[in-house]
C-alpha cells in the first residue's frame, strides 16, 4: 500500500526548473532512497514533502489524502512527518529542551516528555547528554540530536536529507543503526536522500535516481543499477562512478579497464561489465608521487575546486575525472589551486560495487 | 588645581564647581551628575526597548522576500529608513526636540524644556531606531532556519515565531546595550534640550564639556573616567554576549 504518492510534481524558482514532472510512490513502512548529484533537486523534493515549500504544479498525497499546500494551517499534516535537515539547526538551549521541543508544541505531559526524551537519547547513544549545551556539541553529536528531535514524536513518515553527510564514522553507524531499528520496530516510512550509494543500498529497499530535477530510474537497486540504461548514465553523474570491463588477476583481485588507458584494481572478483564507484573521501591526494600500499595510483591536474565548508572537493583530471575530498586545512597547507599537478591514490578495497 | 574662575562662583545652585570646595561637595556633585546620566539614559533606553523591540521583532519576522516585487521594495525602503534613523545626529534630534518644547513651540505649554524629561525624550528618539535596527537584523538572521526547524518539528506559526524570538534573544539584548552605550555617551542633544543646568540637568557628558571649558580638569577627568568605566562595563557585557552567540 503506497503511503506517499507524488504525481507530476514540478517546482520552479524564478524561472529555473528544479523538479520536472516527478512521479514516485513510496510504500508504507519502507525505506526509500533518493540518490543524485548536487543540485539534482533532492533537498527541494524533501522540503515539499515536509510542507516547507509549495510545488509549482503536481500533487502529493499521504495515505490517499492530497496535501492542500494553500491551506492556512498545515500543522496537522506536518505533525505526522519528521525531517532531519542536512544543515543541523539546533536551538540555543540544552539537549533535553531541544529534543523535547516537538513534544512541547504538541502539548504532551511533562512525565511523558521526560520518559520519551530519555528513551530517544538512548536510541541515538547520547544518554547523559540531557543537560549539555546543544550548541557546544560536535557535528556528529549535533546531527544525532537533530535525529532525536525528529524521532521523539514518532512520526509516520521520516524525511532524511543526507543524514550522514560529513559525519564521523561512529556517528554514521549510530545513525544508520537507529534508522533501521526505528523502521523495523515502529514501521516508520522513510525517504532519505544520499550521495552514498552503499549506505543507500544497505538501508533502503528501493531507490530513485534524481538528476537535474528528473527521475531517471526507480526500483530496486538491481533494477536501477543492474542494467546500462539511461538511468545508469544519470547515475554516472554521481561522484566517481565508472563503468568498465573487468577481469580477474592472479592475486584474486579484479582489474577493470575503464577506457582512456586507465585500469582500476578492485578487491572483489568480477568478470565482464561492472559499474563501480570510489568514495571521494577514500582517495589520497599528494603533490609528489606516493609510495604506499594503495594499488591504484594516477597522476593528474586539478580542474575544479568546490568549497563544501570544512572540506573541499576537487576534480582531478587524469584521463578521467576523479572527485577527491580533502579537508580545508590540507587544501590550504598543500597550497593547491586549479591547474596544480597532483598524484592520487586509493586502495583496491575502496573500489565499491553493488 | 590653581586656576580660579571668578565670574561663576556666587552661589551653589547655579555655578560651576569651585576649585577649593571640600572633598564631600566634590563627590556629591560627581555622584549627582553620574546618577543624572544613568537616570536619563536608563529611562530613555527602557522606554525605547519597550517600543523598539516589538517593532524590530515584527519587522524581522515578516517575510517580504519572494512574495512580490512590490513587497520586496517595501522591505528595502523600510530597512533603509531604519538604518538612516540609526545614524541620526543627536544634535539634530536635540534641535528638533528643542523647537517642539520651546515656549513658542507646539508643545511649549508643557514647560518641559530644560528638564530631565526633555533629555529623556531626546535620547528616546535617538535610541528607538538603534533598537529597532539591531533587533530586526538579529531576528532576521535566525528567522529562516529556526522557523523552518520549528515548523518541521510540529510547531504552529505562532509557536515558530516565539522560537525565533527566543533564538534571537542575545541579539535583542545586544540592541538594548548598544543603545544604552550610545545614550550615555551622547552630549549634543541633551545639551540643547536639557540646558546643562547644575544639579538639575547636568549629566556626565555635559559636565565634562563645561568643566573642561572652565579649566576644572581634575573634575572633568574624574567624570571622564567614570564615563569610561560605564562604557567599559557595557562593552564587557556585549563581548561576553557575542562570544556566547558566536557558538551558533
Amino acid at each position: 500500500m503506497p503511503v506517499v504518492v507524488i504525481q507530476s510534481l514540478s517546482k520552479e524558482y524564478s524561472g529555473r526548473q528544479v523538479l520536472k514532472d516527478v512521479n514516485l510512490e513510496v510504500q508504507s513502512g519502507e525505506i526509500f532512497a533518493v540518490v543524485g548529484p548536487n543540485g539534482a533537486g533532492k533537498t527541494t523534493l524533501l522540503r515539499i514533502l515536509d510542507l516547507l515549500e509549495e510545488p509549482t504544479s503536481g500533487t502529493v498525497s499521504i495515505d490517499g489524502i492530497s496535501i492542500d499546500y494553500s491551506s492556512k494551517d498545515r500543522t496537522a499534516v506536518r505533525r505526522r512527518i519528521g525531517m532531519v535537515f542536512q544543515q543541523t539547526v539546533l536551538f540555543n538551549t540544552s539537549v533535553f529542551d531541544n529534543v523535547a521541543y516537538g513534544l512541547r508544541v504538541r502539548g504532551e505531559s511533562r512525565v511523558d516528555i521526560e520518559r520519551r526524551v530519555k528513551a530517544v537519547l538512548e536510541l541515538v547513544k547520547l544518554q547523559g547528554f540531557e543537560q549539555k549545551d546543544a550548541l557546544a556539541l560536535s557535528g556528529g553529536e549535533a546531527q544525532r540530536v537533530a535525529l532525536a528531535q525528529a524521532l521523539v514524536v514518532e512520526p509516520e513518515l521520516l524525511l532524511l536529507d543526507e543524514p550522514t553527510a560529513n559525519l564521523d564514522p561512529r556517528s554514521v553507524s549510530v545513525v544508520e543503526e537507529a534508522l533501521s531499528r526505528i523502521n523495523r520496530e515502529m514501521g516508520t516510512t522513510m525517504i532519505m536522500t544520499t550521495h552514498n550509494i552503499s549506505q543507500a543500498e544497505s538501508l533502503a529497499r528501493r531507490v530513485a535516481v534524481l538528476n537535474e530535477g528528473r527521475v531517471e530510474g526507480v526500483g530496486t537497486f538491481r533494477e536501477v543499477f543492474g542494467r546500462s540504461t539511461k538511468a545508469v548514465q544519470g547515475f554516472a553523474r554521481l561522484e566517481n562512478v565508472f563503468y568498465g570491463v573487468s577481469r580477474i588477476t592472479a592475486e584474486g583481485t579484479s582489474l577493470i579497464d575503464i577506457g582512456d588507458g586507465l585500469c582500476v584494481e578492485a578487491a572483489f572478483e568480477r568478470v565482464g561489465h561492472v559499474t563501480f564507484h570510489i568514495p571521494p573521501e577514500d582517495i589520497i591526494l599528494s603533490t609528489r608521487p606516493l609510495t604506499s600500499s594503495a594499488r591504484n595510483n594516477f597522476e593528474g591536474s586539478i580542474v575544479q575546486v568546490v568549497d563544501m565548508g570544512p572540506v573541499v572537493k576537487l576534480k582531478v583530471r587524469s584521463g578521467r575525472d576523479f572527485i577527491v575530498q580533502i579537508t580545508k586545512r590540507s587544501f590550504g597547507e598543500m597550497q593547491l589551486n586549479i591547474g596544480s599537478r597532483v598524484f592520487i591514490a586509493f586502495k583496491a578495497s575502496s573500489v565499491q560495487t553493488n | 588645581m590653581t586656576l580660579n574662575i571668578t565670574h561663576d562662583i556666587d552661589y551653589k545652585h547655579n555655578s560651576a564647581i569651585e576649585c577649593d570646595m571640600t572633598t564631600d561637595a566634590f563627590w556629591e556633585e560627581v555622584l549627582n551628575v553620574t546618577l543624572m546620566s544613568l537616570r536619563v539614559s536608563g529611562t530613555a533606553v527602557l522606554m525605547g526597548a519597550s517600543i523598539g523591540v516589538p517593532i524590530g521583532a515584527f519587522l524581522g519576522l515578516r517575510r517580504f522576500k519572494g512574495k512580490s516585487t512590490v513587497m520586496h521594495l517595501v522591505d528595502i525602503m523600510l530597512k533603509s529608513v531604519v538604518n538612516t534613523f540609526m545614524g541620526l545626529p543627536p544634535v539634530v534630534v536635540g534641535l528638533a526636540v528643542y523647537l517642539l518644547l520651546t515656549a513658542s513651540g507646539p508643545l511649549g505649554h508643557f514647560g518641559l524644556l530644560y528638564t530631565p524629561t526633555a533629555m529623556m525624550i531626546t535620547q528616546l528618539i535617538m535610541v528607538v531606531p538603534i533598537i529597532i535596527g539591531v533587533t530586526m537584523s538579529a531576528v532576521g538572521d535566525v528567522e529562516k532556519a529556526v522557523r523552518e526547524r520549528a515548523l518541521s518539528l510540529g510547531a504552529t506559526e505562532l509557536q515558530a515565531a516565539w522560537a525565533v524570538l527566543r533564538e534571537a534573544r542575545a541579539g535583542v539584548l545586544t540592541s538594548v546595550i548598544v543603545a544604552f552605550g550610545a545614550a550615555i555617551s551622547e552630549v549634543g542633544g541633551i545639551m540643547i534640550t536639557g540646558g546643562n543646568i547644575r544639579w538639575t540637568t547636568r549629566t556626565l557628558t555635559t559636565a565634562i564639556v563645561v568643566e573642561t571649558e572652565l579649566g576644572n580638569f581634575d573634575l572633568a577627568l574624574s567624570l571622564g573616567i567614570i564615563l569610561l568605566s560605564i562604557s567599559f562595563a557595557i562593552n564587557l557585557i556585549l563581548t561576553i554576549l557575542q562570544m556566547k552567540g558566536a557558538k551558533r
